[in-house]
């Protein structure tokens, strides 16, 4: 009786659970179904749920009067470049905090703490003053140079090396290897998982950057796809189907990095969070 | 050093010694070369990007300078102006009621969601999904779909609520608009660190209690939530933090609008700087966020550190 009673709860609680994630997801899927309807079905009432036969009226049209492949291409250098350099640099800088002993290491990583509780949106003022001496404003150097900065994966990174175990760097610094080598053939593999995750997040925190892209960028040419689907908004009007269709385009690549990684973005949020 | 065990003959351990004594050597002459070797290339970009930035936002704060660094030290005097500011005091309270309307609620809905996820077996996957997915969108898709989802005359939240608000365009709305966008944003992300927390609770714990006789509802109360507080307390520090920053979500669903009903700090800064070229006196307000974000910072390494130890 009493084991009845707990699965009919169980049960209701499950069914909650579905409908509130149902929710959830709507949005979601409403912007994907208005970008399947024409502009004449996306204002009909009632609104249809379901956008069938599919029209992809406006996809061509997104594609054919946008420079929709320039924006994904742009975002696409910006990010990998990014990740890439974010990650390679961070692990070095990590190894050496974590296992080199040397003067200034405790200064240098007492400042990454520091830095590391440093909004990005205050620094933007004197970023852009510095990137317009540099010429880099509206240039993919002013894009990514100051995303690399961020002390975040150093600090993540250090304190997973902390936890290796000094006998590996020892038994392999007297077989005669190099500390490059240290890292790439046994630190760097010990930590992949988490190596992979923190890439992952670079990489989905890179391409949803609105920020910096929306500062430092002054030409059509040069905006990721972020802040440049905001143009074709405004340019645009009141024309739903077409700006769904652009939000779907913008959305796939870190949507999908999420849903084929799901555990690894798990991870890599949580270990940015401080929780391991 | 090691001790080299007595069994090993003297040449053996003569010539361990020696490769030890070689291996240490060079250890140390590397030492230095090696290290900066490593810590440079990051170093060196954190430096350009971020220290210096944030050592120029402090002087500039002091100067009249325009958007493109060109001004004259004037004091205090940016400081005066902002503390006289009405402007700037708005924008405070705006980030306030914004503060409010999201920090304990985003922190709520969290917990909700992770106590409904962790309990599913086969189905937690897809329905961690479903709650995580909006965190991983770019903020302008989030805003197109809530643009569209709320717009008032074909927005099928209006529709299906039969409301007739008119949501960003009424200044009663507009705030409330934004935290509604923002908490469904990123609520997976606190729903996430919830999850964690729940899953470190040892289930002896409960079967302990409900062998004593404890309900559901006890073991809830006295159990989990206790339990789970150190979590609750990081994510609402991390909240306070991270909602403090707003910017993204206000350019893009009101602009500030409407009357200036959702200008919040961060925003007022980029007009001041980046319409109104005023580069020196948007300092001096980053320099306030900078602040308080730094203060908020030093409670939530507190709150980490009270956890590991």
């Amino acid at each position: 009786m009493k084991n009845q009673h707990f699965s009919v709860l169980g049960g209701l609680c499950t069914l909650l659970t579905m409908i509130m994630a149902l929710a959830w997801v709507f949005p979601v899927y409403w912007i994907a179904a208005t970008s399947l309807k024409s502009e004449t079905q996306t204002i009909a009432v009632p609104p249809s749920l379901l956008p069938w036969p599919p029209n992809f009226d406006a996809f061509i049209y997104v594609i054919q009067n946008s420079p929709i492949f320039r924006w994904y291409f742009n975002t696409i250098v910006v990010s990998v470049s990014v990740t890439v350099l974010t990650i390679l640099f961070s692990l070095m800088c990590a190894y050496a905090l974590s296992r080199i002993e040397f003067a200034g290491k405790t200064v240098i990583y007492w400042s990454l703490l520091i830095g590391f509780m440093l909004p990005f949106g205050a620094l933007v003022i004197p970023l852009f003053m510095l990137m317009n001496k540099l010429n880099f404003v509206n240039s993919y150097l002013g894009l990514i140079l100051p995303q690399i900065a961020t002390p975040l994966a150093v600090i993540v990174f250090k304190q997973f090396f902390d936890e290796v175990p000094r006998d590996f760097r020892d038994a392999a610094l007297i077989d005669g290897a190099s500390e490059s080598r240290i890292l790439f053939s046994i630190y760097l593999p010990m930590n992949w998982s988490i190596t992979w995750a923190m890439s992952i997040v670079t990489f989905i925190g890179t391409w949803n950057n609105f920020l910096w892209p929306l500062i430092i960028t002054s030409s059509t040419t040069m905006l990721t796809i972020p802040v440049g689907m905001t143009q074709v908004q405004s340019a645009y009007g009141i024309a739903f189907a077409k700006t769904s269709a652009i939000a779907v385009l913008a959305s796939i690549p870190t949507a999908a990095a999420y849903l084929i990684f799901q555990k690894r973005v798990t991870q890599g949020v949580m270990a940015a969070a401080g929780i391991k | 050093m090691r001790k080299v065990p007595a069994w090993i003959g003297r040449e053996a351990r003569f010539a361990m010694l020696q490769h030890e004594r070689n291996a240490r050597r060079s250890q140390r002459r590397q030492g230095w070369g090696t290290a900066w070797f490593f810590v440079v290339p990051f170093l060196f970009f954190y430096v350009l990007f971020l220290v210096y930035p944030a050592i120029q936002v402090a002087y500039l704060s002091l100067t009249n300078a325009d958007i493109a660094g060109q001004g004259n030290f004037i004091g205090l005097a940016n400081y005066a102006e902002l503390f006289h500011s009405q402007d700037f005091w708005a924008s405070v309270w705006h980030t306030l009621y914004f503060i409010l309307l999201t920090v304990v609620p985003n922190t709520a809905v969290g917990f909700l969601f992770a106590l409904l996820v962790v309990r599913l077996r086969r189905l937690r996957l897809p329905v961690l999904a479903a709650f995580f997915l909006p965190y991983v969108l770019p903020v302008s898709v989030v805003t197109t779909a809530a643009l569209w989802l709320l717009d008032a005359n074909f927005g099928i939240i209006n529709y299906l609520t039969g409301s007739t608000a008119a949501w960003f365009a009424d200044p009663n709305w507009a705030m409330p608009g934004v935290a509604m966008v923002t908490i469904w944003w990123t609520v997976g992300f606190n729903m996430l660190l919830f999850m964690a927390g729940l899953q470190n609770i040892s289930s002896e714990i409960y079967e302990a209690a409900a062998l004593d006789g404890a309900s559901a509802l006890q073991r809830f109360l006295f159990i989990t939530c206790p339990l789970v507080w150190p979590v609750t307390s990081l994510v609402l520090v991390l909240q306070l933090i991270l909602q403090f920053k707003i910017f993204d979500q206000v350019y893009l669903l009101t602009l500030g609008g409407p009357y200036n009903s959702t200008s919040v700090v961060l925003f007022y800064m980029y007009r001041l700087a980046f319409q109104q070229n005023r580069g020196g006196y948007a300092a001096t307000v980053a320099i306030a966020l900078v602040v308080v974000i730094i203060v908020g910072s030093a409670l939530q390494f507190r709150l980490l550190n009270v956890r590991r130890r």
